[in-house]
């Protein structure tokens, strides 16, 4: 381990360790980030789920958009699998279906960075019980 | 290596920790291991969340969902059905008290609602053990501020204008003590950190060296810079062997990364830090009585002044403050003076964490601003009163401290407010009592602790309070005389007037607020012989009650000393001469025929 010699030292570590932490930090307060819920119930994860969450998750973090993104269980739209649930702050939440890696970077581009809705919406027709 | 997208942080206090929770983690690892998500999901054991009531406690990141009362069993489940698919775990999420709902995110938690945590900002958030976390969330950034761009008076300055106050419960301003410390001429002087916690039911300053200890470790250096110290010692008690291990480690590794030793951050400026260990004796809390056990001489008071800031430890000028006090300094530092004097009352300002104990939904650590009310605290953080009861005292400060009874919910918590009201910060434990409690019992017992903890040095204290523990036993023993109260009263202030130390001087507070508070209850002892708690066993009675009873014998064998006489199927009776009132009887009725009184 390379002593801390000076203030520059101290910044340059902060950097590398931030990353770390960061995910428990953003989870203070998820509403004033984007939000991202990817289903992940088994007919997810078969469909290939857990390759769009990983790709959201880094791409999100290259991209620099600051987002908490988590799984959910099934959303009931199987057919239509894998699905996300995309809530831009102040916004409605909008699901999006055939979420593979293609289309979350185009998600990623145009919905989330841009505010322009893109192909694949899945209308939401129900209500929730809580609230 | 790519960042984990999940991680679960599993409380590692003492309170978590003796209910298994490193197995559970441990657990909990094997798990995500199984299910070949290792580079998905972390698990890191944390300082305390302050929810002790319902430990172990995990809490899943980025969703923040809190599981209470976690076991080692349940790490599957969670893994398989969170981890993996995304289900919460319905079985383990907090209910609240009040209607039973399902809580899934600690936001929505009563208990942290209304919190603001500064000093306790790292606990249940970073590894304690790992000073990577603390570095990544600004660690050390206060003491390389101060290092490399403030001079100490600057820096003393900005401590002042935030008006922090001493945490051990005397409340007397920080950045005053570090200046006088700074004056006093000398060229060794020391910075000790008082970590000898010693009020019962008060846990704030162990969670903080448990679940944070390498920020009690900044506060000090940066002190030893502004008093120009250039050795710290922590007196700490031996009973907390896992506050010193992550202390241990943390001091180890902030030598290992230069931010302890010689030259810190390139400065002229040298500083370390050792332990020291107490033995447990509450006075040793006091500050010149700490000064003499760590100098190897027993644990007495001595007269102040000279004040340890003037002639301390080996008759150097030494800075003592207390855990919560330095862990309060980084952040004072970083975001400056007039965020933390916003935050508070005109006359205590920040935050204060107190300890949430007896009778209350909701035991455990929390932080709020100054100027909360009682009522916010124990009936919307504590979530009420156990088992809906009523509510009747509340002991704040501990053994010196004082009893506050429901007229003072209303009362805003702040050193001034609290003196005024007949009680006292200390170092923020809050005891709750209900309505089954007996005033008197409670007085007795703050003080049977008070008589075993004074170190005899001084007569007030040795005899007064022993005096007066006489007088409470005979009055819960059905032998006070109409007298006994105003005795009390006279021989309190004494007590109080001229004691050494403040253990004696604030020993006699529990009994003399509860007299103020509660005086009926005293009465009801000395004149009725009535404890209307149903307490205190040698004013109570049982007896049978005629129509109700059916002759059945089940209490005459249940009762262990033979006191109850009866045939079958005839009315039986309790001899109050051999009666142990130990209630056997009363359980066992099923016609409520036994009644006490």
């Amino acid at each position: 381990m390379n002593k801390i010699k000076n203030l520059a030292d101290l910044r340059d570590l902060k950097e590398k360790l931030q990353s770390g932490t960061k995910l428990r930090e953003k989870s203070e307060y998820p509403e004033l980030l984007v939000q991202v819920k990817v289903a992940m119930a088994t007919c997810c994860i078969a469909s290939g789920s857990r390759e769009t969450m990983n790709y959201i998750v880094d791409e999100l973090e290259k991209r620099n958009v600051g987002a908490v993104i988590t799984q959910t269980g099934c959303m009931g739209y199987c057919y239509a699998e894998p699905t996300i649930e995309v809530i831009l702050p102040g916004k409605e939440p909008v699901v999006f279906g055939y979420v593979d890696v293609k289309k979350a970077d185009e998600i990623i581009e145009k919905y989330i960075k841009g505010g322009a809705l893109v192909e694949g919406i899945i209308p939401v027709n129900y209500k929730k019980i809580d609230n | 290596m790519a960042d984990y997208k999940i991680h679960l942080l599993v409380c590692g206090g003492t309170g978590c920790k003796s209910s298994h929770s490193q197995m559970l983690a441990e657990h909990l690892r094997t798990e995500i291991r199984n299910q070949g998500l290792n580079d998905f999901a972390q698990v890191v054991g944390t300082g305390c969340f302050g929810f002790c009531e319902k430990g172990p406690i995990v809490k899943i990141i980025p969703d923040n969902t809190f599981y209470t009362q976690v076991k080692p069993e349940d790490a599957k489940e969670i893994v398989e059905e969170h981890i993996v698919k995304g289900r919460r775990v319905n079985r383990l999420l907090y209910k609240d008290p009040k209607n039973d709902k399902i809580i899934t995110d600690s936001k929505g938690m009563e208990f942290y609602k209304k919190q603001m945590r500064i000093a306790l900002r790292n606990c249940g958030v970073i590894d304690p053990e790992n000073i990577g976390e603390y570095i990544a969330r600004d660690g050390y950034a206060a003491l390389g501020k101060v290092l490399t761009s403030m001079t100490p008076v600057e820096t003393i300055e900005v401590i002042k204008k935030s008006g922090l106050r001493g945490r051990g419960g005397a409340g007397f301003p920080t950045g005053l003590k570090w200046e006088i410390t700074l004056k006093s001429p000398g060229s060794e002087k020391y910075v000790v950190c008082n970590a000898d916690e010693g009020d019962p039911g008060a846990f704030m300053d162990r969670s903080i060296l448990e679940g944070d200890p390498h920020s009690v470790i900044e506060a000090m250096t940066i002190n030893g810079f502004c008093t120009g110290a250039s050795k710290g010692l922590v007196y700490i008690r031996a009973e907390y062997p896992l506050a010193i291990e992550r202390l241990k480690t943390a001091i180890n590794q902030a030598r290992e990364y230069g931010l302890l030793g010689e030259n810190i951050f390139g400065s002229s400026f040298s500083f370390d830090i050792t332990l020291r260990y107490g033995a447990g004796a509450f006075v040793c809390g006091e500050e010149t009585a700490l000064i003499h056990s760590m100098e190897g001489n027993r644990g007495e008071p001595t007269m102040k002044p000279p004040f340890p800031s003037v002639k301390g430890y080996l008759g150097k000028p030494t800075n003592v403050n207390n855990v919560e006090t330095f862990a309060s300094i980084p952040v004072i530092i970083l975001k400056g003076a007039d965020f933390y004097n916003q935050i508070g009352t005109e006359k205590s300002k920040g935050t204060k964490v107190f300890a949430l104990a007896g009778k209350v939904n909701n035991v455990g650590l929390i932080e709020v601003p100054m100027g909360i009310t009682l009522r916010e605290v124990i009936f919307e953080i504590g979530g009420g009163i156990k088992n809906g009861k009523k509510f009747k005292g509340v002991q704040i400060g501990g053994p010196s401290g004082g009893c506050l009874t429901y007229k003072h919910l209303d009362t805003p918590i702040d050193y001034e407010s609290l003196i005024a009201a007949g009680a006292m910060m200390g170092s923020g434990g809050m005891i709750i009592m209900d309505e089954d409690d007996c005033m008197v019992d409670v007085a007795k017992y703050f003080l049977d602790f008070t008589v075993d903890e004074s170190c005899g040095k001084c007569t007030p204290c040795r005899v007064g309070n022993k005096r007066m523990h006489e007088l409470l036993n005979n009055i819960t023993k059905g032998n006070g005389t109409k007298d006994d109260i105003d005795r009390l009263i006279n021989l309190g202030n004494v007590i109080r007037d001229t004691s050494l130390c403040m253990l004696g001087q604030s020993a006699p507070n529990p009994v003399l607020s509860i007299i103020d508070n509660f005086r009926d209850e005293y009465e009801a002892h000395v004149h009725d012989k009535k404890c209307p708690s149903g307490v205190c066993k040698a004013l109570m009675t049982y007896e049978i009650v005629a129509e109700n009873c059916v002759g059945c014998t089940a209490c005459a064998r249940a009762c262990p000393v033979g006191a109850i006489a009866g045939e079958r199927k005839e009315v039986h009776t309790i001899d109050p001469a051999l009666c142990i009132k130990c209630g056997a009887c009363m359980d066992r009725c099923k016609f409520n025929a036994v009644i006490v009184n």
